[in-house]
Order: C-alpha cells, then structure tokens, then sequence
C-alpha cells in the first residue's frame, strides 16, 4: 500500500514527542551523518538508526527504505572509483584511457566512494524516519505563524500524496479487470499516465472546493482579529474564547529523553570531529584511527541514540 | 427577508459550456432551525443548490448566474466561499477529498486557524466538536487511515468546527453501510435539535432520513417542483414522481391505503389503526452461516471459496476463512457493515488478491465492477472503451464519440459494466457498491440488468449496502462480519427480520411473510385481509 511509506501514530516514543523536538532529534542525527567521516562510527550510527525505527515501530518500513539507499548508493562507490585519480594503492589498471589518462582504480578510491555512499545511505535512512515517525501537521503548524498559506499548502501537498499513490493504486487495479488485462505497449501506459493525471487534477479541484468552503482563500488571518459570526452559546463558552491564552504545553518525559538525546548526538558528533577523534583520510593512502577513542565514540553515540527508546511509558496514541 | 437564514430568489444559473441550466427560478427561503431534505432524480440541481449555498456557485465554478442568493445576509456575488464558511458548513459526497491534512486534530483545527483563532480557542473548540461527534478517540490518528465511516464523520467534524449556523450535506450516507448510515442522520438530527443548526441534506435514500426533516425541497430539471412537510411531500410523490416514492409509500400506494406515510413508525400505526397489521412470523429459520458442504451432490459451483484468509503483513486479518458458494444462474447478495471484508472478497474471487490461506474454484472467467467506474476510463472516446459490440450490447452506440468522463452516472456505469463483461461471456459477474450515488430509477434499471444476466446463466454477486436494491435483484444474501460469513439465506428471510439489513417493507410489515418490496407487501396485504383494505 502507498499509505504505508507515510507517517502514521504508533505507540512509540518517537511519536510521543512533540514534532519539533522530534525534528531536532533528526536534524542531530543529519548533522552527525554529514561531519563524521570514519567507516566504523558511521556504521554505529547506521545500526542507531535502524535499532530507532525498531524502536519506533516502523522497523520493517525502514527496512524497504534500506534497500532503496542501497540501490542508490552503490553506484557512488562504482563512479567514485572509475572517476577518482587519487590514491596510491593500485588494485587493477584498466590501461590508457586516452584523454582520461591511466585508467588505474585505487583502493582509497574505493574506500572513499564507499564512505560517501554510507553517508547518503544514513541522510535517506534519516529522512525516511523523520517522514515516517515525525508528525508533518504538527511541523507544519510551527510554520504557519510565519506564512501560514505556504505552510498549509506544504501540508496539502503531504497529505495529497497518499490520496493520489490510493487513486493510481485503484486505476491500476480497475485495469487489471479488463478481459484482457491492463493495456500493454507505450501506447497504454500514456493513455494510463494521462488517465492518473486527469484523475489527480479532478482530486485536486475537489480539494480546492473544500479548502474555499473551510476559509482558505480569505483574507489572511491575524491573530484576535477573527471573522466570527455574532453567536450565543449554548456549549457554556463564549465565541470569544480566542483571547484566553493557552497554557502552555508541558514538556513530556519522551520530549526531555529526546532533546537530550538530540543534545548529546550534537555534541559527540562536533567534538568527536573537532577533537579528531575517530579521524579518517582516505587519500593519498587510508589512514583510519581504530584506537579506545573511536571505539568510546561509536558506542556512546549509539546509545545516545537508542536510549530515549527504552522508556516506554505513556506512548499510546 | 423574513428571518430566513438562507434565501434564493429567482435564481438560474448555467454551468460553463452548458446548455441547460442547473437551477431555474429557484426562490427558496431556509429558517434557522430547520431539517431540510432535498429530493429529485440524479443531474435535478440538488448538488448546484447547495454549491450555490455556499458560495462555491458561481466563484469557484463559475458559469452564468442571475438571481441572488443570501447566507446570514450576506450576498453570495459580493461574499466568497471563505466568508460565508463562517455561516455555513458544507459536506460533500466524498469524504477523502475533504480531508485536507494528515491526522484528525490538525483536519479540525484547520477551519478555526483559517480564521485566525487563538490556539486556546482552536484547541477547546476541536475537543468539543470531537465530543460532540463521538471521534474523540481518533484525534491522533491519521487521516489516510481512516474506514469510511470515520472519514466522513470526521469531514462532518472539519464542517461543524467553526460552529456554523447551516450545515449543507450532499449525499452524506452514500458510501455508508445503513448502520452508520442510520448513525449520521440521528447524529445530524441532534445537532438540528440541540444547537438549532439548520441542516440541508441531499439524499437518494429518502426513506433514511425523510421521517427526521421538517421540510423536504423536491427538484426537477432544476426546478423546484414540491416545497413542503414531509408529509405533503410522500402524497405529491406518489401523485407526480413516483421515481421519488419511499418503498412505504409505494406499499400504501399499491395496497389502496391513505395516507402515504413519512416513516416505518406512521405507516405501522396506520396498519394497526385498520386492523391490518400482520402478526409476525414465527420465528424464521435461521439462515446458515455457509452453503459448504451442503451442496456435495449438486453441479458444479461457478465460483467456490474455501476458507480463504486473507491477512495483511503487519496488519490485521481482513478475510477469516470465509466459504462460499455460487451456482451458475443465482443472484446473490453480499451485505455487511464498511470494513466487514466485502470488497476484498470480491477482489479475491476476481483473482486481483492471492489468498494467504483457503482456496478459491472458478468455472470461468470472472468479471469484477469495482466501485468506481470512472477507474475503467482511460481513452478520450467511449469507442475505444471497448468493442463496439459491447457498445451496442449496452445501448451506448450513439455516444460513441463522447469523452467518457462527460456522461452521466448510469451512463458510466454501464459502460464500465460493458468494459468489464466484453469478450468471452463471464461465467461470474461481481460488482462492488454498483449503486453508490445512484437514484430509484438507476437502481431499478440496474436490478433489472443483473436479473437479465442471471437467466443467461450467470452467476451474479452483488455487494451493496443499500436493502432495497439487493431485495430487488437478488434471491439469496450472504452476511458478512469481521471476514467471515455470519449468515447466508434466501433474501426473504435474511432482510426480514433485521434492523439494519431490512428493507423498509419488511420493518413496516415487521416481516411477515418475507415480504421485501413493495409488492409484495402489499400482494400481503391482500392476501390477510382482502375485505378490511380501506380505499385510497
């Protein structure tokens, strides 16, 4: 089902926090991906990531995205090597390749492109768990404060895409049980393509006819100044009940376990690199340090990942 | 004005490109407080009226409009959509596409952000609505999670959370099993009685909802043809439009009775009146829960399922060793409430769905309608659809050359039938909910089809939640409950005795002698007291 690559609430302590906490949590984990270099602690981060979709209950999605930033990620080691003319560790000579010069792969080549591909498969693990166990509205609703029409028409657009992977998933079906089955040749997959399209352009205007009726297209809203019909009440509040202030949230104990998890991934991750801690060089020959530090660095970033997992009270939805 | 909420006066309007016009001279005028139920064939204008309502005509589909149209006073050509929302809530027959965001609390809150509420306001007024609606406990859920009946509600909830004082519903119950079906009329009738919201509601299943409105509004060709109590509107039906005529009405019709009446309650008080109220049935023979076994001896079935399971990779059981059997020639019924399993019963007969447990024997080809038929169209011609004999086969030769998106409902309806039973003659023909949005005379017309196939020798399965059409076309109902089958009889015995599946005849006549349709209850009628029958 297309539904199953969106965010759904599960009991999970991931979804139990507040989306912006949420966020910062993904956003450490981002920056950690990006500075760090060493194979071993990237690997430590990749197995954090993975053990945090179990945690969060979308193990098994996470997975599919697995081999999605595998696919991807193979042929940044394949390019980097074919490409790469640095390196002084020669493992196969391809001979002269003319105006490319010595067609020589090197190991550091190699090692390199497959560190850059560990990378870019941990940023698509990342973002795959932040689209499935981040709450999109609730993100989306910090945004509105600064431009609320870009913010809902992002949240539209979030929630458009499970309704139109459900209608190319009905289409698909419907054709299926045609007598001879769903028509073939490059002919019916366009008249198939047109077909989606024209279906999600009729969705699209049943969309806009809600979003007018709800007050999308009127004058923009400004905080206390809204447009309310003259009502008594008979539920006991007033109409205007707009300029009673909210009490603020109180931070929840997986909010806390998350910000400082977030915090703690943040700070191993910039002063593991400011320090040279777990220092890799790939070129011109690789030097990765595999002391006591890099190994304390792996571990203590994974558990700063996965510990907020542990406490799983009060998650249910 | 005389303190109408909402008044039309003389107002015509024509879509763009149309030649005839959605609505002509229509002067209407809603009070606060009333129950309104507008009635007519499919294509008469109820859903422009609304559209009109709310402002969505003429700004949003623009066209030609003349007349004038006020909400709370304010005209509809000076004020769009967004500000007459704050007056008038809509709900339109799909419910996925008036869910505009991710999960249930933000699908609330968003009427009220748009006016620029305060977050304490928005997150009071999404608690009470919720309440108010009994979805308190799907607030966090998602949106694209959500069975039918929950979409709706909650789409009802996003309508009401700006607490407007007119809520305009277009066919609200037509992709509703009668149990939440039943559920959302009481629930509409509430608001209508506690908060004093105007409700006006477009519906083909009339008999549904006619004995909880105050006033129903009948349309033909845009026109309005009866503005009147319920009770005015039953005898000008059964005078004028019988297309219109609730099953009651038409038993009373038939039988010689007066007068026609508004709902199950008045229809039997008019029987007992008479003395013509008949006894209920001893306790009919409970239908069996499956037809396996039971039929060794007998020829071969055109489609058999054996305890097929169908369980979902991570998720729950959908199919639990359900058993059925259809025989070549026979009409079958297959009912159940929303998420009971029936349209994934009939997605595994067709063969689009591999059973995780069970098996499944088919005799030959089967040709599954699946909900929409608008899913079959995918060519710019009717033509290349499908054969021209299918074509002609349908009656749909001479619109050979329209888009197929351009015909009407019916229309489409039998040319995705004719796409799907093109070629080598199935030998089981099944539809998913073919009646969704369909007026009496569709339906009828329908039911007649499916018969016709049957005395061919087809094997014909229906699913559907509406009673009336599966006592129409189908001899024998199977039930449907969590993934299995709970019951599985002759159509009079199965929609007899029920509250939910039963047609309206049966709960007048409290199913005596199985009578289903209106005919039959009244051939009853006759039949118990052929001297006491009091004359129209």
């Amino acid at each position: 089902m297309g539904s199953s690559f969106f965010y759904r609430r599960l009991a999970s302590p991931l979804h139990a926090t507040r989306a912006w906490v949420g966020a910062l949590w993904i956003v450490s984990l981002t920056e950690a991906a990006l500075i760090l270099y060493h194979p071993l602690v990237l690997l430590a981060l990749l197995l954090g990531v993975l053990g945090a979709g179990w945690g969060a209950r979308v193990g098994a999605r996470l997975s599919r995205s697995l081999r999605t930033a595998l696919i991807v990620a193979a042929p940044i080691v394949l390019v980097n090597v074919l490409v790469s003319r640095q390196g002084l560790t020669v493992f196969a000579r391809l001979g002269d390749l003319g105006p490319f010069g010595q067609g020589n792969l090197t190991l550091e080549a190699l090692a390199y492109g497959g560190v850059i591909a560990l990378k870019v498969a941990l940023l698509i693990l990342v973002t795959a768990l932040a689209g499935l166990a981040v709450d999109p509205d609730e993100l989306l609703r910090i945004f509105r404060r600064f431009s609320f029409r870009s913010a809902l028409t992002a949240t539209l657009a979030t929630r458009m895409l499970p309704v139109l992977a459900a209608d190319s998933q009905r289409l698909a079906e419907a054709q299926r049980t045609r007598p001879g089955g769903a028509p073939g040749g490059t002919r019916g997959k366009v008249a198939l393509i047109s077909a989606v399209v024209g279906g999600s352009l009729d969705r699209a205007m049943d969309v806009a006819a809600t979003l007018e009726v709800r007050g999308f297209a009127g004058p923009p809203p400004a905080r206390g100044s809204a447009v309310r019909p003259p009502r008594p009440s008979r539920l006991g509040f007033s109409a205007r009940a707009g300029r009673t202030r909210a009490p603020r949230r109180a931070f929840s104990r997986h909010d806390l376990a998350f910000v400082a998890s977030a915090l703690a991934v943040l700070a191993l991750a910039t002063v593991g690199r400011l320090a040279g801690i777990a220092s890799f060089d790939a070129y011109p020959r690789i030097e990765m340090a595999l002391d006591p530090g890099t190994l304390v660095l792996c571990a203590a970033l994974l558990t700063a990942v996965l510990l907020p997992f542990c406490d799983r009270r009060g998650i249910d939805p | 004005m005389s303190g109408a909420l909402i008044s039309f006066e003389q107002v015509t309007y024509h879509y763009p490109d149309a030649e005839r016009p959605a609505l002509q001279d229509v002067s209407v005028e809603l009070h606060p407080g009333e129950f309104c139920l507008l009635a007519g064939l499919s294509g008469c204008g109820k859903s422009t009226l609304l559209r009109a309502a709310c402002g969505l005509v003429p700004h949003f589909h623009g066209g030609r409009f003349a007349g004038r149209v006020e909400v709370a006073g304010l005209d509809t050509r000076e004020h769009g959509p967004a500000r007459l929302g704050a007056f008038a809530g809509a709900l339109f027959q799909d419910p996925e596409t008036q869910l505009v965001t991710s999960s249930v609390r933000a699908e609330l809150s968003l009427a009220l952000e748009s006016r620029g509420e305060g977050a304490s306001a928005v997150a009071r007024g999404v608690e009470e609505v919720a309440l108010a609606l009994g979805i308190d406990a799907l607030l966090d859920r998602s949106t694209h999670e959500l069975s039918g009946g929950e979409q709706q509600r909650v789409a009802l909830g996003a309508a009401l959370a700006g607490r407007p004082r007119v809520v305009l519903l277009d066919e609200p119950t037509s992709q509703l099993d009668p149990v939440a079906g039943d559920e959302l009329i009481g629930l509409l009738r509430r608001l209508n009685q506690e908060w004093e919201t105007t409700i006006v509601l477009a519906e083909h299943r009339l008999e549904r909802c006619l004995s909880a409105a105050d006033r129903v509004i009948a349309l033909d060709a845009g026109r309005v043809v009866c503005d009147g109590a319920p009770a005015d509107f039953v005898g000008w039906a059964s005078a004028h439009s019988p297309a219109l005529q609730t099953p009651g009405a038409k038993l009373f019709a038939i039988a010689g009775l007066s007068p026609a009446p508004v709902g199950v309650r008045q229809a039997r008080a008019t029987l007992r009146a008479n003395g013509l109220l008949p006894e209920p049935d001893d306790p009919a023979p409970q239908p069996q829960p499956s037809r396996r076994g039971r039929r060794r001896s007998a020829p071969q079935p055109a489609l058999a399922l054996d305890g097929v399971w169908h369980e979902l990779r991570d998720g729950p059981a959908i199919l639990r060793g359900a058993s059925l059997e259809l025989m070549a020639g026979e009409t079958v019924a297959l009912m159940g409430r929303n998420g009971a399993g029936k349209s994934t019963l009939l997605r595994h007969a067709a063969g689009l769905l591999r059973p995780t447990r069970g098996r499944i024997e088919r005799a030959g080809r089967v040709a599954l309608l699946l909900q929409n038929p608008g899913d079959y169209f995918i060519h710019e011609h009717v033509a290349q659809e499908t054969s021209q004999r299918a074509l002609a086969a349908a009656g749909l030769e001479q619109l050979a050359r329209r888009h197929p998106r351009d015909l009407s409902g019916g229309e489409r309806q039998r040319l995705a039938l004719a796409i799907v039973t093109d070629g080598e003659t199935p030998a089981v023909l099944a539809l998913d909910e073919p009646t969704r949005g369909m007026d009496r005379s569709g339906k009828a017309e329908l039911a007649q089809e499916l018969r016709r196939r049957a005395g061919e020798g087809q094997a014909v399965i229906v699913a559907t939640h509406d009673p009336e059409f599966a006592a129409a076309c189908a001899r024998r109902a199977v039930l449907l409950a969590d993934g299995r089958v709970i019951a599985d009889g002759p159509t009079a015995e199965l929609l007899a005795g029920g509250w939910y599946f039963a047609t309206e005849t049966a709960r007048i006549l409290g199913g005596a002698g199985g009578a289903l349709l209106p005919e039959q209850g009244a051939e009853l009628l006759r039949r118990e007291r052929p001297v006491q029958a009091v004359p129209a």
